[in-house]
């Protein structure tokens, strides 16, 4: 009771090796244009890769290699996809609707209908039955969308964005709501919010220009992030590098003195990559980074500080309001200071400061 | 000024809104109106009404009239059966000489219907592509009421698939995804969820073809002849009795527009093509009122 997965399309530069457990929620992030429509579009069986094998539960998705293959229709695969949008058939009733994949899978009227009111209060949208979508709202029609996938029975959920059309009052229900029919089923879940991914997924995959450039425990990744997109969802600072002493060296030529973690020898990274699709360490040079939080960092006009600290000379890029904090950016680094001091230090956009961070602030561990 | 008030409004509606129309146009539309308007008010001016019903139910009428309408059902029921499937993979089909293909299968929009009526007699006729084998078979299609069906169908069915290609290129595909990831087979996405999603389309396309049947005249002419009973539809009808019985002629006109202003209404009640959104209209007040209520 597995699915796995090796697929690449040439024409997306797409390549990805992925597996999942029998009761295993996947959440797969990245940035736009990443491959991770290209991804679910390929599990389902709407886009054929040019090679590669999926399996699920045993039967055969596809399985291509030059010239020959085998092919296994949408219909017949028991991948079911939530997109973003609920696409309800606009022509039949809420009840319909959810009774539309039993429907197809033979099932008689009757007991499809009995099925199709199972989910509905599964969803608590029992009373929605006989609504048309246009007279739905949208976390309404999302959570008759949801019912409809579940009640196709699929070995497989897919899930697009499932919340990203969702007002903010309509998005915590339903993540609740998936939380709970997730729980014992294989799915794997796009999404852009590192709060699905801690709240619905057991693992995360990171997938950046095409290939999976981090995956591992979504508590680890986002604790431990290995690549500057899961810095970026944790909300932290990443500069990579290579291993030098206590430290990192970057390509830039900074030197960043940090904590050497223990268990630095675990390795998540697939292997047969250069993670983030950057170079791979030259021999001898042992890929790190090296990771602290913005509000570790102090911004100052000049270069004037003990040696326990790194300092990185930066032109800020932007200023914006972060809760009680003025986060000042520079290029991909992030400091959080008070309003007070952004004030006391005339901070505009383009000015030449300082970044400053304590060493025993920032964590080193291999990319 | 209409603009400024608009812009001072706090409740400014619709009809306030700026609308960016040059004064000529007017001038120009309500002549390009007159075009259009004015010669059926002057035909029916010449109407006369004390005669206007025995003139309409003379035998020959009666009858042009019944066989217009029966061919133009059956040619239409044709165009739907073959239109269809056509337009589905006019729209969804990846082949090659695809835009070709759709090029011909218009032709009869722009081409003269006499030149279309030429090209049914040398298919379908005696000394025919078609013609030879088919009297072999005993069946003679040429001046016959099956050769009326099929220069209508080959005049209408254009309309038909024109009108059905746009309903299916307004988007339906990603509701033929999730279908299919739900487990329906091709067969089933298209009965229970194509068609219903193209079926104002496909409606306004049924109607409009059912006018370009009804009113088809020289095709019929070219490939059916003008036999009573047989092959004279009410079009032929009016153009022999204008040479004998104008006031017959002007009469039967008035029927035939009658018919197209219905078939107008019907078809444009709701702009064709508009499929998805003919079907998002339909919400309830209480629906409205429940929307912002998870």
């Amino acid at each position: 009771m597995t699915f796995a997965l090796e697929a690449a399309v040439a024409g997306r530069g797409f390549d990805v090796a992925l597996r999942l457990g029998p009761t295993e929620t996947v959440a797969v992030m990245g940035p736009n244009g990443a491959g991770k429509s290209t991804l679910l579009s390929v599990i389902a069986g709407l886009l054929k890769p040019d090679t590669g094998r999926a399996e699920l539960n045993g039967r055969t998705l596809f399985e291509l290699s030059a010239g020959r293959g085998t092919w296994t229709p949408p219909h017949h695969r028991g991948t079911a996809l939530l997109a973003q949008e609920p696409l309800l058939f606009p022509h039949l009733s809420a009840l319909e609707n959810v009774a539309f994949g039993p429907r197809s899978a033979g099932v008689s009227r009757k007991q499809a209908k009995a099925e199709a009111l199972h989910w509905l209060a599964e969803v608590e949208a029992l009373d929605l039955q006989a609504r048309r979508p246009a007279e739905l709202s949208g976390g309404q029609a999302q959570r008759v969308a949801v019912a409809r996938a579940l009640a196709a029975d699929p070995g497989l959920l897919l899930l697009d964005e499932p919340m990203a059309a969702l007002d903010i009052h309509s998005a915590p229900l339903l993540r609740r709501l998936l939380k709970r029919v997730l729980a014992g089923r294989q799915a794997i879940i796009i999404t852009h919010d590192a709060l699905d991914a801690l709240m619905l997924a057991d693992r995360v995959v990171i997938l950046e220009n095409g290939g999976i450039s981090e995956e591992g425990p979504t508590r680890e990744v986002l604790q431990r992030p290995r690549s500057p997109f899961a810095a970026g969802l944790a909300g932290l600072n990443l500069l990579a590098g290579t291993l030098a002493g206590d430290g990192i060296r970057t390509a830039e030529g900074w030197t960043v003195a940090g904590l050497l973690e223990d268990g630095y020898a675990d390795d998540r990274r697939p292997e047969g990559r250069g993670g983030n699709g950057y170079p791979a360490a030259p021999e001898g040079e042992r890929a790190a980074v090296a990771v602290f939080p913005p509000s570790a960092v102090s911004v100052f006009l000049d270069d004037a500080h003990g040696s326990p600290r790194n300092s990185f000379e930066v032109a800020i890029s932007d200023l914006e309001p972060h809760g009680d904090f003025i986060r000042v950016r520079a290029g991909s680094l992030a400091a959080d200071i008070t309003p007070a001091a952004s004030a006391d230090l005339g901070l505009i956009p383009g000015l030449q400061v300082h970044f400053v961070v304590k060493a025993t602030s920032v964590a080193v561990y291999s990319a | 000024m209409p603009v400024s008030a608009a812009a001072g409004s706090e409740r400014h509606n619709v009809s306030h809104a700026y609308r960016g129309v040059p004064r000529w146009t007017y001038v120009v539309a309500v002549l390009a109106a007159t075009v259009v308007i004015l010669p059926l008010f002057a035909m029916v001016a010449r109407v006369n009404w004390a005669n206007f019903l025995p003139l309409v139910t003379s035998e020959s009428a009666v009858s042009a009239l019944g066989l217009s309408l029966r061919t133009s059902a059956v040619s239409t029921i044709l165009c739907i059966v073959l239109g269809v499937p056509l337009a589905l993979v006019l729209a969804r089909g990846r082949f090659r000489l695809q835009g070709l293909l759709r090029a011909l299968v218009l032709l009869p929009l722009v081409l003269p219907p006499v030149v279309g009526g030429i090209a049914l007699l040398y298919t379908f006729g005696r000394q025919g592509l078609l013609g030879r084998t088919l009297e072999v078979l005993g069946l003679q299609i040429a001046f016959s009421t099956t050769a009326v069906v099929l220069a209508q169908t080959f005049v209408a069915l254009p309309f038909l698939v024109v009108s059905l290609e746009g309903a299916l290129r307004t988007g339906g595909e990603r509701y033929e995804a999730v279908a299919a990831t739900l487990g329906a087979s091709p067969g089933r996405v298209f009965r229970s969820v194509t068609l219903p999603l193209v079926l104002p389309g496909l409606a306004s396309g049924a109607v409009l073809s059912f006018a370009r049947s009804l009113g088809e005249f020289g095709a019929t002419l070219t490939f059916a002849g003008s036999l009573q009973g047989v092959t004279r539809t009410l079009p032929l009808e009016i153009y022999l009795q204008r040479e004998t019985d104008p006031e017959a002629a002007v009469a039967l006109s008035l029927v035939l527009v009658a018919v197209a202003v219905a078939v107008v209404a019907l078809a444009y009640r709701r702009p064709a093509g508009a499929g998805m959104a003919f079907w998002k209209q339909r919400t309830t007040p209480a629906a409205a009122a429940d929307r912002d209520v998870l």
